[in-house]
This record gives C-alpha cells, sequence and structure tokens, in this order.
C-alpha cells in the first residue's frame, strides 16, 4: 500500500488490514502515556487547502501519538495565496523530504494528482472535492464494527441508509464504496436532486463483481425502514446545497431524521454523522444526543484510524504491487 | 505451514522436555521471590503469549492462585520498521494489571539478538513503572546484540547465525510441541 486516495480500488484485504489496524490503535489513545514510538524520526506534512476542524487535528494527533514530526500548512498564511501553483506547492515541501502527505483540496483528484508527481512521498487523501474522504469511511466502519462486535458477521451483512445530498458527499461516496466491498445493502435517501439516475452506474452496483446492494430512495419512511444503520448527512449551507431544495424548511420537514421516525420505522438502527452537524435541519437533537447516536464515538475513533493509515504507509517497504488507486 | 517432518528440520526440543523446562522455570519464579502478590506474568506475541499462559496455569497448579497475565504486541516499538517489507499487522497490547511496582516476568520462546526483550521494555514502561522485570526464554541461542539475558532459561542451545529456530506449539495449531533447528534461513519462511 503506497498511497491511500481512495476506498473504491481497495481489496477486501486491505480494507481489512486498516481496519484491524486501526483497531488496535484504539487502546493506545486509553493510556497514560498516549504515545508509542513507532514513527519516530518520520515527517507528516498536513496540507489542507480547505477549512477542517476535526479531520486535521485528528491527523495531528495521529501522527504525534505515534511519536511521527507534524507539519501543519494551510492554505490561507502560506504561498498559495501568493498565486503559487498545487504542484508547485507540493514540490517545495516534497524537497523537505517527509515520509506522508496529508492532503485535503476542494479539487476532486488533486491528492491523486500529487500522488503521481512526488514518487518518495505516500500521499493520503484527507477529502478532496466530490470524489472521497477515505479515513472517514473507515473511521465510520471501525465505529460500526465496535458497536456490532457481538454479530458473528461483523460489518458485514448490515442494512445502511445514507440519507441526505448524496450528490456533493465525499463522505457519502467513500462509505458506498466500503460498503458495497463489504457485501452491505446501501440504500442512498434523499430529494431527487440530490440522487441523479447516474448514481448506481457510477458504483458499478449492477455489475456482476459488485458484491453489495445499492438502491436509491426518494421517500424517508421506506428509505430507514428496517435500516441497521442511518448515516445523516451535512447539507452543505456554505457550498450548494441549498440551491438543490426548494427551502430549507421543506426539506427538514421531508428528510429531517427524527427520533419519532426512527421508532417506528428502524427501531434498532443507530446513527451516524460525519459532522459538523446543522441540528434540525439533517437530524434532530433527540436523535443527535439519544441513545442511538454514535458521533462522539465517530470522532475518537478518527484519531485511532489516522493513526493506523499513517503507519502502514509510513512503515514496510512498498513493492509497487499493492499501490492504491 | 510448513511440516515439522520437513527435510532440513531437526527436533532439538521434544514435548516432554518443553513441558519439564515450563514447569522446572515455574519453580525458579516462585522461588525468586514468596511474595506472589504483585507478580503479574507478560508474554510476547505471539508464541511468548503461549508460554507465558502456561507458566500461569502452572502457578495456578501449585500455588492455587490466578497470577494476573498480560500481552504485548511490540510491532510498534520494533527498531527495523523501515527495513521490512510487509505490512504489518498490529495485534495488540493488553496488559490487565497495574503496571507501576509489579514485578514483572515477561516471556518468548527464543531469546535471539534481544532487539525484540528491548522492544517490549520499552513498551512496559510506557504503562509504568514496574518494580522489577526478569525475562524468560524457552531457548537461548546466543548472538546478542544487546546487553541482554534471560532469568530463566528452558535451555541453552548454540546455533550458528544463519541457521533458525522454529517453536511450533500446540495452541499455534501443531500436533506436537516442539523445537526444531533449520539449516538454511531461508527454509523458515517458506
Amino acid at each position: 500500500m503506497k498511497h491511500l486516495l481512495g476506498i473504491e480500488g481497495l481489496s477486501r484485504d486491505e480494507f481489512y488490514l486498516l481496519l484491524d489496524n486501526s483497531r488496535e490503535m484504539v487502546e493506545i489513545s486509553r493510556r497514560d502515556i498516549k504515545k508509542v514510538p513507532a514513527l519516530r524520526g518520520k515527517t507528516v506534512i498536513n496540507m489542507f487547502f480547505e477549512a477542517s476542524t476535526r479531520t486535521r487535528s485528528s491527523f495531528e494527533i495521529a501522527g504525534k501519538r505515534l511519536s511521527a514530526d507534524v507539519v501543519n500548512v494551510s492554505a490561507t498564511g502560506s504561498s498559495v495565496t501568493k498565486g503559487e501553483t498545487l504542484l508547485d506547492t507540493a514540490r517545495t515541501l516534497s524537497a523537505m523530504a517527509p515520509d506522508v502527505l496529508v492532503v485535503r483540496h476542494s479539487a476532486s483528484g488533486a491528492p491523486a494528482f500529487l500522488a503521481r508527481y512526488l514518487p518518495d512521498t505516500a500521499v493520503v487523501n484527507a477529502g478532496d472535492g466530490l470524489h472521497e474522504h477515505p479515513t472517514q469511511a473507515l473511521l465510520d466502519c471501525l465505529t460500526l464494527s465496535e458497536h456490532f462486535s457481538a454479530r458473528s458477521q461483523g460489518i458485514e451483512g448490515l442494512r445502511l441508509a445514507i440519507v441526505g445530498d448524496v450528490l456533493h458527499s465525499r463522505v457519502a461516496r467513500s462509505n458506498i464504496w466500503a460498503h458495497l466491498l463489504l457485501g452491505n445493502e446501501v440504500r442512498l435517501v434523499g430529494p431527487p436532486t440530490f440522487l441523479p439516475p447516474e448514481l448506481k452506474e457510477a458504483f458499478g452496483a449492477d455489475s456482476s463483481q459488485c458484491r453489495g446492494r445499492l438502491e436509491v430512495y426518494y421517500d424517508l419512511k421506506s428509505g430507514i425502514a428496517g435500516a441497521d444503520v442511518v448515516m445523516c448527512l451535512r447539507l452543505q449551507l456554505e457550498r450548494q446545497s441549498q440551491h438543490f431544495v426548494p427551502s430549507l424548511e421543506e426539506y427538514s420537514r421531508e428528510y429531517g431524521v427524527s427520533e419519532k421516525l426512527l421508532a417506528r420505522y428502524a427501531p434498532n438502527c443507530v446513527v451516524l454523522h460525519p459532522g459538523p452537524v446543522n441540528r434540525g435541519i439533517e437530524v434532530s437533537s433527540e436523535v443527535l444526543d439519544g441513545p442511538r447516536s454514535l458521533v462522539s464515538k465517530q470522532v475518537s475513533n478518527g484519531v485511532a484510524v489516522r493513526m493506523a493509515v499513517l503507519f502502514l504507509l509510513a512503515t514496510g517497504k512498498d513493492t509497487g504491487e499493492t499501490t492504491i488507486a | 505451514m510448513p511440516k515439522a517432518n520437513q527435510k532440513n528440520w531437526k527436533l532439538v526440543l521434544d514435548g516432554e522436555v518443553i513441558a519439564r523446562s515450563i514447569s522446572r522455570i515455574t519453580y525458579e519464579i516462585l522461588e525468586k521471590d514468596r511474595d506472589l502478590s504483585r507478580l503479574a506474568v507478560v508474554g510476547i506475541r505471539t508464541a511468548g503469549e503461549v508460554l507465558g499462559r502456561r507458566i500461569c496455569d502452572r502457578i495456578a497448579e501449585i500455588e492455587n492462585v490466578r497470577i494476573p497475565f498480560g500481552v504485548i504486541d511490540i510491532t510498534l516499538y520494533r527498531d527495523d520498521l523501515s527495513m521490512s517489507r510487509a505490512q504489518p499487522t498490529l495485534k495488540g497490547t493488553e496488559l490487565p494489571f497495574a503496571v507501576t511496582g509489579a514485578r514483572i516476568v515477561l516471556v518468548d520462546d527464543v531469546l535471539f539478538t534481544g532487539r525484540t526483550i528491548r522492544a517490549a521494555l520499552d513498551a512496559i514502561i510506557d504503562f509504568g513503572r514496574p518494580a522489577r522485570v526478569e525475562l524468560a526464554v524457552l531457548v537461548d541461542r546466543g548472538h546478542r546484540e544487546l546487553p541482554i539475558r534471560a532469568d530463566y532459561v528452558g535451555k541453552n542451545l548454540p546455533s550458528e547465525k544463519h541457521q533458525a529456530l522454529r517453536v511450533r506449539l500446540k495452541e499455534l495449531g501443531a500436533d506436537e510441541d516442539g523445537v526444531y533447528l533449520v539449516q538454511s534461513a531461508k527454509e523458515v519462511n517458506k
């Protein structure tokens, strides 16, 4: 494994290697001394061209708990505002010989582009445009695997409903790839403007190689009926989401996830949300702060997952055979 | 998984000798300090975990007390992470007792360069400050690269550096317990 650019294209073995190692990393954060020497002398550069609190800080904490030297670069206050191109910025940073480059960028494919031009650096996608956010899908799966640890098949054979703006969500995309890889039933729920007909085809859901099932529902009640997991997506008010719905009030009335609905249609489900949350719009406070919510677990698992990713990419020489596209 | 009766594999310790070694090591541990209140056994994954459990079971038979048992995975403490080829799989560390003030007996199957023990000591010390740490190994084959020695040794087996020792234990899927000497180092990885 040389880079982690997306969940798409990961093999099951690679996916489970990341997930199993993440599970073991959880324990380190519970120790009195939350630090192991695994990445001593390695350098991790966090290059964030987009605003981020939890992802950036959890990558930083993850690197530090593994004893790596972590450098944060954000777009504002750097040479990017002076007009430097992405490649020039990356080449400059690369000349300082980091072992891992963690990239968030508003352009889909930016991490893949950098991976192609920086041969000696492992690139981790921390969210690129509308494409993927692989560590979020991994931490969602880690959270679910803790919750469903008593099940013999673990997190396989689950019914997952993803509710909201799937079209603009890289979190949804990475999760769809992950759960199709696991052979799960994935339901995409939302208004038609968020669920264009090409979606199913884009994930190869109709091909014979696809292990899981992907279905589209425009009605919330039938979409979440019998679900084991309901994943609420953030309505991205700072971006384009609001132009795809008539009004926030109407959206909330039709697609807002409430405890009343869950109790009736998916009484045993757990709820995930990648954050930050618009309380009262995509999900009610009652659900979010209630017993089904795994949101705070998601955040604490974020560190463990990122430790596992940094550890795997920064150690073990790559043979060139397991590159992840 | 290689067959135990493979060519080039020479049996050097059979199941009976291993059982007697474990027994003797257990008595030596108990003799060294009669106070068992602070004693804990820690096995290094994977073979050391099995042997550590056997020592705990023997102590339970002899003294009728359950000694706290922990396991450590030294992967995150290795000094050759950037040299190894494979992508490492973590198996986890569990030390379900207070490390600070404990008398810890660290258990591994083979003592060779001493680097594994060095890593294990670092891992233990990250959990607290033990009163003392002792080392028990089934086989000491020499060729130390660090100033480390064992307090309890099942068998001293001087070997050539290019040779390899393979420990097979029932708990890890072997038909019989046994320690084998393998002539060429390449054979081990097959």
